[in-house]
């Protein structure tokens, strides 16, 4: 591994030194990102075996976990009489082979269980991403160009309150006004209970019902997901808005865009073509920390819509301490930050001819 | 050029912000100190009619067990706020330490200590934090603890960072030359220098803690009932949904001391300013605190 050492995220800044073709960085990165995922499967198996709390108890029950018998044979069959090496070189084959093992708290196997709820968390999570992405580009660019006025003073604060909200608190009272006082939200989960899930393609239900010419069902899953990425999208809004006035402030000190100005064009031509193409960089850097943050506030506001999706999953793994559930949200988790990080990257390339990546 | 008008930037301690952000804080911290004083009933205390919305008497209802909601609020920041500092406090000395450690030394030792800040970073905090508060057990300090191991890794970022670019000054370097140990160094020549960005990023940070804090509790992997702690007030409310006071004063307590604390690091931040590399670098070592401003318009 070749890192430079003054850059805190070394993958990155590599990427615009090294000459070599776009394969061999390609293959770099896939060698790091296999790395990180190790590391990740380490740090889970750690935490859920060396630490005091008792999983065979926590699946069993109090009451099963009394009877010698019926923890000899859970152990046995789990095969948690192994050493901990050797129980953790047993996952990392099964891993190989697709197998993530099976959940000690649903019974089903991991995957199956995740191919559910992955797709519901990144429902939501796209969702949130889109509409703050398009309130806090106007939000930003806004303020940037009133800096140092009322209405840029207005945008901070109201980037800052989206910073401060407890979301799960949010979701609460969006979940109470809507629903229960107003009744014009949908109430909680994915769709309404007289509606049936749609055949599964891709395990979105929005794409799914459209798939099929379902139009109820689209407008209905739409209607569910609006309450969720409304409370989900503030606090993305608070991180991207701040940001993107940044940003935007630097290329409208260009030379570029003053010639654009000088020759006549209209205002919106200006912002929409110059400025926000020329800072879409940085903006397409805190878009990817974004997600992340997405994921995280996801836990939170699922819990509260009763949404089945990777948090609740994550939840109910980690509180009943289901080692095979919990590395998988951990592995799942880190493939879509390395894959959300690696399409970063990639548009960086695309977006910015001078950024090279081989 | 096109100028436009601009109102003159005061220096930013001054700025409506951050005075009403240090008022805010300050109020907070007081009710933390002095509620046990002068609220009107004990937080713990099941002695009143259950579900009394607010009035004269109760000024914020009460709760299914007939508890008084005002009390239980204003004693709750006598347990969220401490927490909250000391939470930041220690993530700050650990990831400062390892980050001025890894910036100072670099080779091996950078990068072990990276790997390990990449590695943390790569879970969402909130999974994070509640996978180790579950392991641990749920308790109170158990989530400080949690919320420790997902917070030195921004601090590590930020601090290393700076010690790289600093530790090419001339006068580190002469330093160095004059025969001072890495300590006394990193302890007399750095850590002056790095100490007002990383404060920036810790002020901003206790609003962080205090939201990570009451979520774990929210979920029921921090403070146990009958605990007075914001979050796991906000979650006995799910019960009771009509009675929309037991959980919608809490919220507004802890939005209102993120506020203030995310007001003042956001004013400080205008000061000190922290990251005036390009937006990537500054993208990467604010996931905690986004939107650094950029030199240019700190002076402005």
């Amino acid at each position: 591994m070749t890192l430079d050492k003054t850059d805190p995220r070394p993958s990155r800044r590599s990427n615009k030194k090294a000459t070599s073709p776009l394969a061999s960085y390609l293959l770099r990165r896939l060698g790091t990102s296999v790395l990180l995922l190790l590391g990740v499967t380490i740090v889970t198996f750690a935490l859920t075996n060396l630490v005091p709390g008792d999983p065979i108890t926590a699946a069993l029950g109090e009451g099963a976990s009394n009877n010698p018998a019926t923890v000899a044979a859970y152990v046995e069959r789990y095969g948690l009489d192994q050493p901990l090496p050797v129980q953790y070189l047993t996952y990392l084959g099964n891993l190989l082979q697709g197998d993530l093992g099976r959940s000690l708290s649903t019974g089903r196997a991991v995957t199956a269980d995740l191919a559910v709820a992955v797709p519901a968390t990144i429902e939501i999570a796209i969702g949130a991403i889109l509409v703050s992405l398009f309130v806090s580009v106007a939000l930003g660019t806004l303020a940037a160009y009133r800096r140092g006025l009322v209405t840029d003073q207005v945008v901070r604060v109201v980037s800052l309150i989206g910073l401060s909200v407890p979301t799960f608190w949010l979701a609460l009272v969006a979940f109470n006004l809507f629903f229960l006082q107003l009744g014009i939200a949908p109430g909680s989960g994915r769709l309404s209970p007289q509606l049936s899930p749609p055949p599964t393609i891709t395990g979105f239900h929005t794409l799914d019902f459209l798939l099929n010419g379902d139009s109820v069902g689209f407008v209905d899953a739409m209607a569910h997901l609006a309450l969720p990425v409304f409370v989900l999208s503030l606090f993305t809004v608070g991180l991207l808005t701040r940001f993107i006035r940044t940003s935007v402030l630097e290329v409208l000190d260009q030379d570029y865009v003053r010639a654009a100005r000088a020759k006549g064009l209209s205002g919106a031509r200006v912002v929409l073509d110059y400025v926000l193409r020329g800072a879409s960089l940085p903006i397409l850097t805190v878009v990817g920390i974004a997600f992340g943050s997405l994921l995280s506030g996801t836990v939170l506001v699922e819990a509260v819509f009763a949404w089945p999706g990777l948090g609740t999953y994550a939840y109910n793994s980690a509180t009943s301490l289901d080692l095979p559930g919990v590395m998988g949200v951990g592995l799942v988790v880190g493939v879509i930050y390395l894959l959300v990080n690696f399409v970063v990257d990639l548009l960086y390339g695309f977006l910015d001819p001078r950024v090279r990546l081989g | 050029m096109i100028r436009r008008r601009r109102i003159p930037i005061p220096r930013a301690w001054l700025t409506p912000l951050a005075v009403i952000g240090v008022v805010i804080a300050l109020a907070w911290v007081l009710i933390a100190v002095t509620a046990p004083l002068w609220i009107p009933y004990a937080p713990n205390a099941q002695t009143l009619p259950r579900l009394q919305a607010p009035g004269i008497d109760t000024l914020m209802g009460t709760d299914s067990v007939g508890r008084d909601v005002f009390s239980r609020l204003m004693s709750g920041a006598s347990v969220t706020i401490p927490l909250a500092l000391a939470l930041v406090a220690v993530s700050l000395t650990i990831g400062t330490t390892l980050g001025a450690v890894a910036g100072y030394f670099g080779g091996w030792v950078d990068e072990v200590l990276m790997r390990l800040t990449d590695l943390v970073m790569a879970f969402p905090t909130v999974i994070l934090a509640m996978v180790i508060a579950a392991s641990l057990g749920p308790s109170l300090f158990n989530a400080v603890l949690a919320a420790i191991v997902v917070s030195w890794p921004a601090y590590a970022r930020v601090s290393r960072s700076l010690v790289l670019s600093l530790r090419q000054q001339n006068y580190v370097i002469a330093g160095r030359l004059l025969g001072f140990s890495p300590v006394r160094s990193l302890l007399t020549d750095i850590l002056p220098n790095i100490a007002g960005p990383v404060v920036v990023l810790a002020t901003l940070d206790v609003g962080t803690a205090i939201l990570l804090l009451s979520g774990l509790s929210f979920l029921g992997l921090g403070a146990q009932p009958p605990t007075a702690e914001w979050g796991s007030m906000i979650s006995s409310a799910i019960q009771n949904f009509d009675a929309w006071w037991i959980g919608v004063f809490p919220g507004l307590a802890i939005l209102t001391v993120v506020l203030a604390f995310n007001f003042i690091g956001d004013s400080l931040r205008d000061i000190l300013d922290p990251v005036s590399g390009g937006a990537r670098e500054a993208a990467a070592t604010t996931a905690v605190a986004p939107g650094q401003p950029n030199a240019r318009e700190a002076v402005a």
